[in-house]
C-alpha cells in the first residue's frame, strides 16, 4: 500500500496537506474521514492508536500527525521545488518563525467560526455571544498582524516566493471567509496575496479543495447536514467548552 | 556585535533556547528582557521584535523570533550534534510532529497551571473557580498520557537513545507549573524517569540554573508588577471564569 492521507476538506490543515500533495503531483490514496459524521471518533476510519484528529499520513507502517510535520515530510521525501521549504538557513528560519506564530495566534482562533455557526448548533448548543465577539476581535487582531508583520510589502508571507507558510495561512483565512466573515474585501494587501497564492496553485485545484467548506453555510440553510452521532458529542462538547 | 539572545528565563520557550545554546557552547550575549516589569512592551524591545514576544535572536542584522525557529537555526548554524534534530526522515518527522503539537497540547495548558496556581491569586487576590482548575488539570493529564503513548513509548528519549530538541522543549514546558508548586511528574513514574534522563543529559547544574528564576517566582514581590502586565492578568482571570 502506498501513501495514504486521511483528510476531511472541511478542516483547514487537511486542505493545506491536500493542496500541497496535489499541486506537487504526489501520488496518494485519499482516505476521507468525515468529521461531521463523527468518523474520527469511530473505529476503523483512522489508523490504529491515532489521536482522534486529522490530517494523518500513513506511509507503509509509518504514521505521522500534525499538518506542519506532514508538509515538511512530503516536501523532503518527494523533493518538491525548493521554494516550498527553502534550504537556505535564514529563509527556512522565516518559515518556521511564521508557523510558530501561526500555531499560537491563527490555529484554533480561526477555526472557532465553524463551531459557533455550524457544529455547536448541530448538537443544540449555542456558543455565548460574548465568546463570539471575543473571537472576532482575536481574528481581526491576528489579520492585522499577519498583514503588517509578516506580509508587509512582500509577495508572500516569508519571502518573494510561496512557501508552506502561505498554504497554512490561506486555508485558515478561507475558513473564516467560508463562514461569512469578510477578510479580503476590506484588506486589499491580503486580497492581492491570496490572488498570488491561488495563481501558483491554479484555479481548478483551489476550486476543488475549497468547495466543500465554501458550501457549508448553504448546506446548513437547506438543513442538509445530519446531526453528528452521539459518540461524537463528548469530544464536541469539550472542544466547545474550550472556546475562550 | 555577536549573537544576541533576548530572554527571560521565566518563559519556557526562553529556557529551551538558553539551555540549548549553553549546552552547545554557542557564544552569545544574554539580553535580559524582564517580563514581570513589562519590558517586552518597551519601545526598545519593539524595535527588536514588533510582536513583543520572547525569545528573540539577533545575529548581525538577522532578527528571528519563535523558539522552534530559533532552536532549528542555532542547531544548524552552529552544527550541533545530529541527535538534536536527527537527519533520518522518519525520526525528524516525529520531532517535527512534537514541535507542532506542543504549542496547544503542552505549552499552553502547562502555562495555565502556573497562572491558576500562583500568578492569578498572587496578583488579583482572587482564586480561579475550582471547576476551571479541574478542567485544566484534566486536560494536562490527558495530554501527558498522549505524550507518553505517542512520543515516549518504550524509548529512553523521544527519538530513541539520545536527547533531541523535542525532549528539551517538552521538559522545559512541563517544568512551568513548578513555579506554582505543582509537579506534573508525580503522576507517572515513566514520565518522572524520562524527566531525570533529560535533566542528566543537559547537566543538572545548567538545568537548575536555567530554572532558578521560575523556582523563585513564589518569592517575588508583585507590588513591583508593571500596571500594563497587571491589567492583562486581570483580563486573563476574566477568561477563566
Amino acid at each position: 500500500m502506498g501513501l495514504e492521507l486521511y483528510l476531511d476538506l472541511l478542516s483547514q490543515p487537511c486542505r493545506a496537506v491536500y493542496i500541497f500533495a496535489k499541486k506537487n503531483g504526489i501520488p496518494f490514496e485519499l482516505r476521507t474521514v468525515e468529521l461531521l459524521k463523527g468518523q474520527h471518533v469511530s473505529k476503523g476510519f483512522l489508523p490504529a492508536n491515532s489521536p482522534q484528529k486529522v490530517p494523518v499520513l500513513k506511509d507503509g507502517d509509518f504514521v505521522l500527525h500534525q499538518s506542519v510535520a506532514i508538509l515538511i515530510y512530503l516536501s523532503c521525501k518527494y523533493q518538491t521545488a525548493d521554494h516550498w521549504y527553502p534550504p537556505d538557513l535564514q529563509a527556512r528560519a522565516r518559515v518556521h518563525e511564521y508557523l510558530g506564530w501561526h500555531a499560537d495566534f491563527i490555529r484554533g482562533t480561526f477555526g472557532v467560526c465553524l463551531w459557533t455557526k455550524v457544529l455547536a448548533p448541530l448538537i443544540g448548543v449555542q456558543v455565548p455571544e460574548e465568546k463570539v465577539k471575543r473571537n472576532r476581535a482575536a481574528v481581526d487582531r491576528a489579520l492585522q498582524l499577519l498583514e503588517d508583520q509578516f506580509l508587509g510589502d512582500k509577495a508572500f508571507l516569508t519571502s518573494q516566493r510561496v512557501t508552506l507558510a502561505d498554504l497554512m495561512a490561506l486555508e485558515e483565512l478561507m475558513q473564516v471567509v467560508a463562514l461569512g466573515q469578510d477578510v479580503f474585501e476590506s484588506r486589499p494587501r491580503l486580497a492581492a496575496w491570496r490572488g498570488r497564492v491561488e495563481a501558483v496553485l491554479g484555479a481548478d485545484l483551489c476550486q476543488e479543495t475549497h468547495s466543500p467548506i465554501l458550501n457549508i453555510l448553504e448546506q446548513v440553510a437547506n438543513k442538509q447536514l445530519p446531526p453528528p452521532p452521539p459518540e461524537a458529542h463528548q469530544s464536541m462538547l469539550l472542544r466547545i467548552s474550550r472556546i475562550p | 556585535m555577536g549573537l544576541e539572545l533576548y530572554l527571560d528565563l521565566l518563559s519556557a520557550s526562553c529556557r529551551a533556547v538558553y539551555i540549548f545554546a549553553r549546552k552547545n557552547s554557542i557564544p552569545f550575549d544574554f539580553q535580559f528582557v524582564d517580563l514581570l516589569k513589562g519590558y517586552h512592551h518597551s519601545k526598545e524591545y519593539s524595535e527588536i521584535n514588533p510582536l513583543k514576544k520572547l525569545p528573540s535572536l539577533k545575529d548581525g542584522k538577522f532578527i528571528l523570533s519563535e523558539s522552534v525557529a530559533v532552536l532549528l537555526y542555532l542547531c544548524r548554524k552552529y552544527s550541533a550534534p545530529s541527535y538534536w534534530y536527527p537527519p533520518d526522515l522518519h525520526t525528524r518527522a516525529l520531532v517535527d510532529e512534537f514541535m507542532a503539537w506542543q504549542h496547544t497540547a503542552i505549552q499552553l495548558p502547562m502555562s495555565k497551571i502556573l497562572w491558576i496556581k500562583l500568578l492569578i491569586p498572587m496578583i488579583t487576590g482572587e482564586e480561579v473557580p475550582a471547576e476551571k482548575t479541574e478542567e485544566v488539570l484534566a486536560e494536562v493529564q490527558e495530554n501527558l498520557k498522549l505524550f507518553e503513548e505517542r512520543f515516549l513509548q518504550d524509548r529512553m528519549f523521544i527519538t530513541g537513545d539520545n536527547i533531541s530538541l523535542a525532549d528539551l522543549v517538552a521538559l522545559v514546558e512541563m517544568m512551568q507549573p513548578i513555579g506554582g508548586n505543582h509537579n506534573v511528574f508525580q503522576a507517572s513514574s515513566k514520565l518522572a524517569q524520562w524527566r531525570m534522563r533529560v535533566e542528566l543529559s543537559i547537566g543538572p547544574s545548567l538545568f537548575w540554573e536555567a530554572h532558578n528564576r521560575l523556582v523563585k517566582l513564589g518569592e517575588w514581590d508583585c507590588s513591583t508588577l508593571d500596571p500594563l502586565v497587571k491589567e492583562r492578568i486581570v483580563d486573563l482571570l476574566r477568561k477563566f471564569k
